[in-house]
């Protein structure tokens, strides 16, 4: 048994490095989209402490606008772009009928209302686009699907296309998302208004801009996870729950932590993987990968509960 | 409104004319009134010093100069107009910059960060622009760190350029709170109990910042402080408030010794 778990598993790497490379790939692609959505969390997080339920369903909601606006005879570029503002749209009514009314309501509140957001995009996608399963328009949109065969070491290694496509463009996305963070004085004015209001308000950063901005914000990253997700696994209301494995990522990062957003969201989405790979299929029958991130994340709370990244809480007295 | 001409202090020091003019100010929050009718005037390039024991509506007084609170009665001329009910966030772009009585920082950004954000007032370049940190809003950044950099340089905080201010004890966070306000390069720069819970010595230094700041930038200040002593060396008008209402307003010498004034400080029966 314990040669099962701690040993059996690593020989099984070195015997087919061509194999790990595989699995880690396959983590890599899954992770990328993880922190993708993560980051969508923690900006809002960080700008107003909302914790923003309704982001999964933001996913669904882009992805099926998307494909409903195509089915429609639009081109699927235009359609792109229609979407980026319906999610504009959508994320000025959310600033004006739902946050600006609720301003000073204690978090829990606020966190109610982003259900009811849920629910409302919920309803209102079935009525628009009904509930049926539709498929991603990944070829009108010009994602590749072919794949790529490697052969390291006289092993074999599959690149999907599509999952290249995906890493490059959720990378670049991070990556912009993060230097518009850290280099721009917008960026500084999102991280500070969540520190202090008052203070923000002091230094000229208006709330209801900021707030229209980072709902913004994530609804373009709903948009871009909905596209690379429903790709692989078709669009319907499912794709919610990918949202919902963002929630051991922020765990695991910290609700504040942008970098947390990143290296969690990559740590889950390639520890899930190699886990079921090498431990969850042969011992337990496999299928982990749907709680282990859980697991994961409730192991480290029990050592660091502000996560690993997050805000140390320090109390002065 | 009319324009008055500026005046000499005792040390020999020219001042401008009016920057901003409270009329008739009142001020009620339900059936508590925390203002009653006051007016007064900052003139360009004075430290202009608001006193009064706790509870006097000093702090109510700097909440309506910087947009926080609107007076329930009462005009607010600024630069020779008159300013429309704004929020906070609009009288900032206005170029008032203030600091607060507890601190109000940025605790999870650097001090820089924390500073930089000062210059948002000054950002022109739009969203999009920022995003691609395209062309001008490129070009503004590096302009803004520069100002943002003479600053730190004036506050001499440079060696905690790059500390998250969360870890700084409480004198040097008042510091880059003042640092944060002055990067904005106000017209007015308002300061809500500079010096609240310093020892000596850093009263002693954020003083010196203050009239240098005065000196060196020419900035106008409007500063609330419960430290008689400390107002008297530093202001060159001050306007006394004790349970709402005006009691006295002057330079300090004439100040110092209005009958009202010392009733208020020693305590008469009202």
């Amino acid at each position: 048994m314990l040669k099962d778990i701690f040993i059996t598993p690593f020989a099984d790497m070195f015997s087919a490095p061509d194999f790990l490379l595989q699995v880690l790939w396959e983590g890599l692609v899954s992770g990328i989209l993880y922190a993708l959505i993560a980051l969508g969390f923690v900006l809002i997080f960080r700008s107003s402490r909302i914790f923003n339920f309704a982001q999964g369903i933001m996913v669904v909601f882009a992805a099926l606008t998307l494909v409903g606006l195509h089915a429609m005879g639009i081109p699927a570029w235009i359609s792109v772009v229609l979407t980026l503002g319906v999610m504009f749209v959508l994320a000025v009514s959310i600033e004006r009928i739902v946050l600006r009314p609720l301003v000073g309501q204690p978090d829990i509140i606020l966190f109610m209302a982003t259900i009811g957001i849920t629910l409302f995009l919920i309803g209102g996608g079935e009525i628009i686009f009904g509930g049926e399963n539709k498929v991603m328009i990944s070829e009108e949109l010009g994602i590749p699907t072919g794949d790529t065969v490697l052969e390291p070491w006289g092993g074999l290694l599959i690149l999907q296309h599509l999952d290249i496509t995906v890493v490059v463009v959720a990378t670049a996305l991070v990556a912009a998302l993060l230097a518009f963070l850290n280099y721009t004085q917008m960026g500084r004015a999102i991280r500070a208004l969540g520190d202090d209001h008052q203070a923000a308000l002091s230094v000229g950063i208006s709330l209801q801009t900021v707030w229209v901005l980072v709902w913004f914000i994530a609804g373009i990253i709903a948009l871009v996870t909905g596209i690379a997700w429903g790709a692989r696994a078709g669009v319907s209301f499912a794709l919610e729950v990918i949202a919902y494995k963002a929630l051991p990522v922020l765990m695991l990062g910290g609700l504040e932590s942008i970098t947390g957003a990143i290296i969690g969201g990559l740590m889950i989405g390639i520890l899930e993987k190699l886990f079921e790979i090498y431990w969850g299929q042969p011992l337990l029958g496999g299928n982990t990968e749907t709680w282990f991130a859980f697991v994961l994340a409730l192991v480290v709370l029990l050592f660091r509960p502000q996560g690993l990244f997050g805000e140390k809480i320090i109390e002065r007295v | 409104m009319t324009e008055t001409e500026g005046y000499v202090t005792a040390d020999g020091r020219q001042i401008g004319g009016v920057l901003m003019e409270l009329k008739d100010i009142t001020l009620k929050f339900g059936g508590v009134t925390a203002i009653s009718d006051i007016s007064f005037d900052i003139h360009e390039g004075e430290i202009r010093a608001i006193i009064g024991p706790n509870g006097a509506g000093k702090s109510s007084m700097l909440n309506i100069i910087s947009g926080f609170y609107t007076p329930t009665i009462g005009e607010l001329w600024y630069k020779g107009k008159k300013r429309p009910q704004m929020k906070p966030f609009e009288v900032a772009r206005m170029g008032v910059a203030r600091t607060f009585q507890n601190i109000a920082l940025f605790e999870g950004m650097t001090v820089l960060d924390n500073v930089m954000t000062g210059r948002l007032t000054h950002m022109k370049a739009g969203i999009g622009a920022q995003a691609l940190w395209w062309g001008k809003a490129r070009d503004e950044e590096v302009a803004n760190r520069e100002k943002v950099e003479e600053v730190i340089d004036f506050l001499e905080i440079q060696n905690i350029r790059k500390t998250p201010v969360g870890r700084l004890p409480y004198g040097l966070k008042k510091r880059v709170e003042l640092a944060r306000a002055l990067a904005a390069e106000p017209s007015i720069l308002l300061l809500d109990e500079p010096m609240a819970g310093m020892n000596v010595e850093e009263k002693e230094d954020m003083s010196r910042f203050i009239l240098d700041v005065n000196d060196e930038f020419g900035t106008t200040i409007c500063l609330i402080e419960h430290d008689m002593g400390v107002v008297m060396d530093l202001s060159d008008r001050v306007v006394v408030m004790d349970y709402g209402k005006k009691i006295g307003d002057g330079p300090p010498d004439e100040v110092r010794n209005n009958q009202d004034v010392i009733d208020a400080y020693l305590g008469v029966p009202h």
